[in-house]
């Protein structure tokens, strides 16, 4: 069958899912719209955080990044698990005990201030709009590739989809999509990537795969080190990054992980505190599946690609070079005008160019399978796009109803207003998402890896202190927060996009990248909040109390 | 008052031990000492890139699990002392 019938159905039958999936657990009050009534088991919440937590760069972009990163690709690798460590010890168990429904709930009422709260919000806002609007684009990006409609077109459909299951089933209706969302993209990434290794290695497991020796029995690492070397890139288990940086970007992620509010407000869904220890635990299984997958495709698509087409003459290229030439993913241009493609990393001499995303998206072809494979991964694609849009639209949806409207503007307003509020401001979000889906400003793709940097520069701190700290104030944290914020933003708008005298990468402050930047700001959040705390009024008794309580098991 | 401190007590000293742990793996052996750890190789992987990329993650979802555990029985003994 043609593979375009393949994919309409595979996207079709998922799509299909997810609205039955929404209208069956649609939210009826706000407990449910924000944390879904706390009854998600620890099993299904682990899924859920996985589909939120995996977007459409995971699935499609990071394999490609590795292979053309090679070492320095680790930074995503570990810096995007290693912050489930620190929710599961440091964050998740507490803020569960706490027990309302959103991180500015913690902030606000931890630190007795609508200051506090604001200035949690605004970060909040902040963090999630960085994010989604590149969501929506990927969604975009995904449709117009599989479905051959253009971007807006692919953009408006997704927001069509998030925006009815989103609106009406809050966060119950998203929790159970984002189960099946996570079921059907680790299926179809791990699918062809089981079938390449089985192709490239003999072995049915990619992460056992490669680490051994292909056909000609020399170690596949050896054998991409080699290639590397000969053609002048970097050696792929080696990287060019200094070991400060590479320290510091990683950090900035984990740390920013844990301190980003759609991942956190995940463990306020389950019925109890050991329970949100659990999801932690099952979250990060999940996620560990796809990551220590993802650099094994790199290692095999990135030997294929350099055997495939080096050296080689244009004209006797396999069929799929040139079907993705076509969509401009890769570009040939003969420079030497020997009809052969010189891949090298002498800029001058090169011939070849590879955008990242071909080496998830290609895998299939290039692995020979059947079209009803590709199918899936489109469903997968999508699955992944939606499943962090949805999580974050709610994100802001409970930030302005919730902690603008219910807790800082009218208190006195009632439940059935309060869920009217949120259905709105979801629907105000998706629009706003879509419009910056459809027009990204060109800080969107810089963005995006940025958010984990404000996320830990600002949140990260200020809850963890909170629940470790009973001496931390509101002064010490509010101005932590304003300084750790503003500090990033300082810094990635002045090495990003040129704002107060710009600079390129020798003016920056230790060799710190602005992607690492976020690591530095948390420190800085840190000195300011317990030096100010030093100075100013401890807090009450009440609010000790309350940290002592929080600190404590359940029913206790 | 004795019991609720020696449940954070116990706990404080679970996390130290797992964070310790989990900065070693991943900041130790994956990034400071990855070039010496190269050295060494552990079948077609060298060890620091193999600790990078899958060692580190592995070890993440343990110490996770290792917490879930140590914390159950936590809570257990606090719940029979009442």
């Amino acid at each position: 069958m043609e593979l375009q019938y393949w994919i309409w159905i595979a996207v079709g039958l998922s799509f299909t899912l997810y609205i039955t999936i929404a209208i069956i657990t649609r939210a009826s009050s706000t407990g449910e719209f924000y944390i879904a009534g706390k009854g998600v088991p620890p099993i299904a919440n682990g899924m859920a955080t996985a589909a939120d937590w995996m977007s459409a760069a995971s699935f499609i972009s990071m394999a490609g990044i590795i292979s053309f990163n090679g070492y320095d690709g680790s930074v995503y690798l570990m810096g995007w698990t290693g912050g489930y460590v620190l929710l599961a010890l440091l964050l998740a168990p507490y803020l569960r005990k706490f027990g309302k429904f959103t991180v500015p709930d913690f902030i606000g009422d931890r630190y007795y201030s609508n200051v506090a709260r604001g200035v949690a919000v605004f970060c909040a806002l902040i963090v999630s709009f960085t994010y989604i609007a590149g969501q929506m684009r990927g969604v975009g990006v995904v449709f117009s590739r599989y479905l051959e409609v253009d971007i807006t077109t692919g953009v408006l459909i997704g927001m069509l989809i998030v925006l009815f299951y989103a609106v009406l089933g809050g966060m119950k209706g998203i929790t159970y999509t984002q189960v099946a969302q996570y079921c059907v993209l680790i299926f179809a990434f791990m699918l062809p990537a089981i079938f390449i290794s089985l192709m490239v290695t003999g072995n049915v497991i990619p992460q056992i795969g490669f680490g051994s020796a292909g056909s000609d029995g020399v170690y596949l690492l050896d054998k991409l080190d080699g290639l590397h070397r000969e053609l002048g890139f970097h050696e792929y288990t080696s990287g060019k990054k200094s070991t400060l940086d590479v320290f510091f970007i990683t950090a900035a992620l984990m740390v920013g992980t844990a301190g980003l509010p759609h991942v956190i407000v995940r463990f306020f869904t389950v019925k109890k505190v050991s329970d949100a220890r659990k999801s932690a635990g099952w979250a990060l299984l999940f996620i560990a599946i796809l990551y220590t997958t993802a650099p094994a495709v790199a290692v095999f698509s990135r030997t294929n690609l350099i055997e495939t087409v080096s050296n080689k003459a244009h004209a006797s290229l396999p069929q799929w070079f040139e079907k993705w030439e076509a969509t401009g993913l890769i570009s040939y241009e003969d420079k030497n005008q020997d009809g052969l493609v010189q891949y090298v990393a002498d800029p001058q001499i090169n011939e070849l160019k590879v955008d990242a995303d071909i080496m998830v998206l290609a895998n299939p072809e290039i692995a020979d399978l059947p079209n009803w494979i590709i199918a899936i991964m489109a469903a997968g694609a999508l699955a992944a796009a939606l499943s962090t849009a949805a999580g974050l639209l709610l994100v802001i949806s409970s930030s302005v109803s919730h902690d603008l409207i219910k807790k800082m503007i009218k208190p006195d307003v009632s439940e059935k207003e309060e869920l009217i509020a949120a259905r709105l401001s979801a629907v105000g979000a998706v629009m706003l998402a879509a419009y910056f889906g459809i027009n990204p400003p060109g800080f969107v793709a810089a963005t995006v890896a940025l958010a984990f940097g404000l996320a830990a520069a600002s949140f990260f701190p200020a809850i963890v202190m909170g629940i470790f700290s009973k001496k931390m104030n509101k002064e010490g944290a509010v101005a932590g927060m304003v300084v750790g914020i503003l500090l990033m933003l300082f810094y990635m708008t002045k090495f990003k996009f040129g704002w107060f005298g710009g600079g390129s990468e020798k003016d920056w402050w230790f060799g710190i990248s602005p992607e690492g930047f976020g690591s530095f700001a948390m420190l800085v959040n840190f000195v300011v909040s317990i030096t100010i705390s030093k100075f100013t009024p401890a807090p009450d008794s009440d609010i000790q109390k309350l940290v002592e309580n929080i600190r404590k098991p359940d029913d206790d | 008052m004795n019991r609720v401190n020696n449940y954070w007590k116990t706990n404080l000293k679970y996390l130290v031990i797992l964070l310790i742990i989990w900065f070693t793996v991943s900041f130790g052996f994956g990034i400071l000492l990855a070039d010496s750890l190269n050295k060494i190789q552990m079948g077609g992987f060298k060890l620091g890139f193999w600790f990078a990329q899958q060692g580190a993650i592995y070890v993440f979802v343990i110490l996770i699990f290792v917490y879930i555990y140590l914390m159950n029985r936590l809570d257990q003994k606090f719940k029979n002392q009442k």
